[in-house]
């Protein structure tokens, strides 16, 4: 799907059918670097289950016009006036890691439109180390190797994908290595300067779930229970021997999760 | 100092990559699931499974624990982002052409290739509207001529069979990358504990597994590996990849799947209608193989160098072609992109033509002649009256195989007994 939001191209992902505005929509947000193909085996699921799929290409990643957005909260409101030239009334938001960050500030800002949230990978504050941001400033790819190892398990090293035949690793390294110049640095210092956590988790009202992973080095769990603390009745489900990036590691219990609480 | 990302190394990923132990019964040993099909949990994991909305296995012929595991590790070691193993080498290449094009579609490759691969290209795919435009490896320029607007795919072999010739892989790369296509790279001759295309820009990476992955002349296989790096919705020229597919409800595969759109083609349509899978077996066999890689591919390049030092010295060789000899055309190529060794696999010349040649192949002892190569054992073919003989003259001297043209596969023995061998085999075809 192709729109134009706030006068620039952009793009979401529909996991392979249409969006259909009168059906409850599913929202997913990506993380730092990445696009909307980090959630190949959640979406189309959805899609062909009677919901409204939307994973969207922040701007500058992907296939949406740039340049990236400096702040969380100018991807939130980025994403509201996506959602809202979709047609997707009735949203559920749905974000990965720097997308969490995104998905909780567009729900704090447009409260009445989300019917659930769902935070996965998530943690706040979402700090990131200088060894990363170093890399990622100069665009040296080392900050994608270092995203790729420290975003999966130490078992996640040695393969053992549940789709059949893919190295994640190698996904990994391809998709970050697809970011345009300057945006992993964008995105991170995004995530990084992002303090306005409490003020939107108090305005969240909709049932929130943290999904986490257990061998989560980018956003601990014990963190990220930190982070829940300040959600009234947040769940959380973790995801058993997983790393950072689930979605690819454990996309069968990932989907599961989602499929329960969504 | 900068932060290290501490991936696993290749040696350890020969062992490991792909398999953890097996959560149920413990087993470390890669399990052999000989088993056809896998049954669903429920009607709605079913659908899924069938409509690519979740992962999994169906059935042997799409995806099967074992294969996968295979799939991994080749894919780790030649960083990848996925493979897709096949009945063979050859089903590996048909595979990626299948994938990639269909009638009307042109391949510009290198014309020092397999003969096999040279037959595919020449005789057989051109029944199915395919065609191929051959050009001199050694010349990158040639490739840049030759391709035309219908051209979907460049090709070539890091070491050209039986010649030798070394591409120029990163400059034939870029000559593929700047008309919008991919290249792929039949690294066979070449695995990955020597030399890695897609580090040099290659997209897509294709063995025949029978030979030095194996290692063992036990089980025919291939495996064709997907570099993750080639857009194929900017090249414009790939519908396969960037269009519905009316085979899986309209889906577009590189906008689902990205980096892997092209190995979730080959996989999903590929084995899934021409169906020329790997067994569970087969996969098992290679990955024993592979555990052993980085030791044997030394050992293989250690002795090929004592036999070649050997051959140089011996009045009854005519001609050694080894690109690690300074005399070989490609040697200062061969230097920069084959460090650890230019594999164990060449060619030379007996003097004394057809008969002397014949004379010798029938002498040796250790030596086995037969059509294969990477095999543990050392091995000796004629190629212009066997894998090649399918060539016209003029193709033959194209593909730079002359009739005195015996080439050797050298094994894991100790090297002594294969030079005492080729001394006596040699000192007969001069009688």
């Amino acid at each position: 799907m192709d729109l134009t939001v706030l006068g620039k191209r952009a793009h979401a992902a529909t996991g392979g059918k249409a969006f259909d505005p009168a059906r409850p929509a599913v929202v997913f947000i990506h993380g730092a670097g990445s696009d909307h193909t980090a959630w190949s085996l959640q979406t189309r699921y959805f899609a062909h289950r009677g919901r409204g799929v939307i994973a969207v290409d922040l701007p500058g990643h992907g296939k949406s016009e740039g340049p990236a957005l400096p702040t969380i909260g100018a991807m939130a409101d980025w994403l509201n006036a996506f959602l809202d030239a979709a047609g997707a009334t009735d949203r559920a938001l749905v974000g990965h890691s720097m997308g969490s960050l995104v998905a909780l500030e567009a729900a704090a800002r447009r409260p009445e439109r989300v019917g659930k949230l769902a935070l996965l990978g998530t943690t706040w504050p979402m700090a990131v180390t200088k060894d990363l941001l170093d890399p990622a400033k100069a665009d040296d790819p080392l900050a994608g190797e270092l995203i790729t190892s420290w975003s999966h398990s130490r078992t996640g090293h040695f393969g053992g994908a549940e789709i059949p035949g893919l190295w994640l690793m190698g996904g990994s390294l391809a998709l970050l290595a697809r970011a345009a110049p300057g945006v992993i640095h964008n995105d991170l210092a995004a995530c990084n300067a992002y303090q306005e956590a409490p003020a939107a988790a108090a305005k969240i009202k909709a049932p929130t779930l943290f999904l986490l992973g257990e061998r989560d080095l980018m956003t601990h769990p014990r963190k990220a229970r930190e982070f829940a603390a300040l959600f009234a009745g947040a769940k959380i489900v973790v995801l058993p021997g997983a790393g950072h990036m689930f979605m690819a590691e454990a996309p069968g219990p990932t989907l599961d999760a989602l499929k329960a609480f969504l | 100092m900068a932060a290290d990302p501490r991936f696993l190394k290749l040696d350890t990923l020969s062992l490991h990559a792909g398999q953890r132990p097996d959560p149920v019964t413990g087993a470390r040993a890669v399990p052999i699931y000989q088993t056809t099909s896998f049954v669903f949990p429920d009607t709605d994991h079913a659908a899924a499974l069938f409509n690519l909305e979740r992962p999994g296995h169906i059935y042997s012929r799409i995806s099967n624990p074992t294969v996968a595991v295979l799939e991994e590790r080749v894919s780790a070691l030649e960083g990848g982002v996925g493979a897709v193993a096949t009945a063979s080498g050859q089903a590996a290449l048909h595979l990626a052409v299948a994938t990639l094009m269909g009638q009307g579609g042109h391949i510009v490759s290198s014309g020092s290739i397999y003969g096999g691969s040279h037959n595919l290209f020449t005789h057989t795919l051109p029944r199915f509207g395919i065609t191929t435009s051959f050009v001199d490896a050694r010349d990158p320029a040639a490739f840049r001529k030759a391709i035309r607007p219908e051209t979907r795919l460049v090709f070539g072999e890091v070491l050209g069979n039986p010649g030798l010739e070394v591409l120029d892989v990163p400059a034939v790369a870029q000559v593929a990358h700047d008309a919008g296509l991919p290249l792929m790279i039949d690294s066979t001759f070449t695995p990955p504990c020597l030399f890695r295309p897609l580090d040099h820009g290659a997209d897509i990476v294709m063995h025949s597994a029978t030979k030095f992955l194996g290692g063992h002349g036990i089980a025919i296989a291939g495996i064709l590996v997907d570099g993750g790096r080639f857009d194929w919705e900017r090249s414009g020229k790939f519908p396969t990849l960037t269009e519905p597919y009316a085979g899986y409800h309209g889906i577009d595969f590189a906008e689902e799947f990205g980096p892997a759109a092209f190995i979730m083609r080959a996989r999903s349509e590929g084995l899934r209608d021409f169906g020329a899978a790997m067994s569970p077996q087969t996969a098992f066999y290679i990955l024993q193989g592979i555990e052993t890689l980085p030791l044997r591919m030394a050992r293989h390049v250690e002795n090929a160098r004592k036999v070649v030092a050997f051959l140089k010295a011996n009045a009854a060789v005519a001609w050694v072609n080894y690109p690690e000899l300074a005399e070989h055309r490609d040697h200062a190529l061969a230097a920069r992109l084959l460090p650890k060794g230019a594999g164990s696999i060449f060619s030379f010349g007996v003097k004394g033509g057809r008969e002397a040649g014949r004379k010798f192949i029938e002498a040796l002892r250790v030596f086995s002649h037969l059509a294969n190569v990477g095999d543990a054992k050392s091995l000796v073919i004629h190629p212009a009256t066997t894998t090649h003989q399918q060539m016209d003259a003029a193709a033959l001297k194209a593909a730079g195989v002359g009739e005195d043209l015996v080439r050797l596969s050298i094994g894991l023995e100790d090297a002594a007994d294969l030079v005492d061998d080729l001394a006596q085999a040699l000192r007969a075809s001069q009688k």
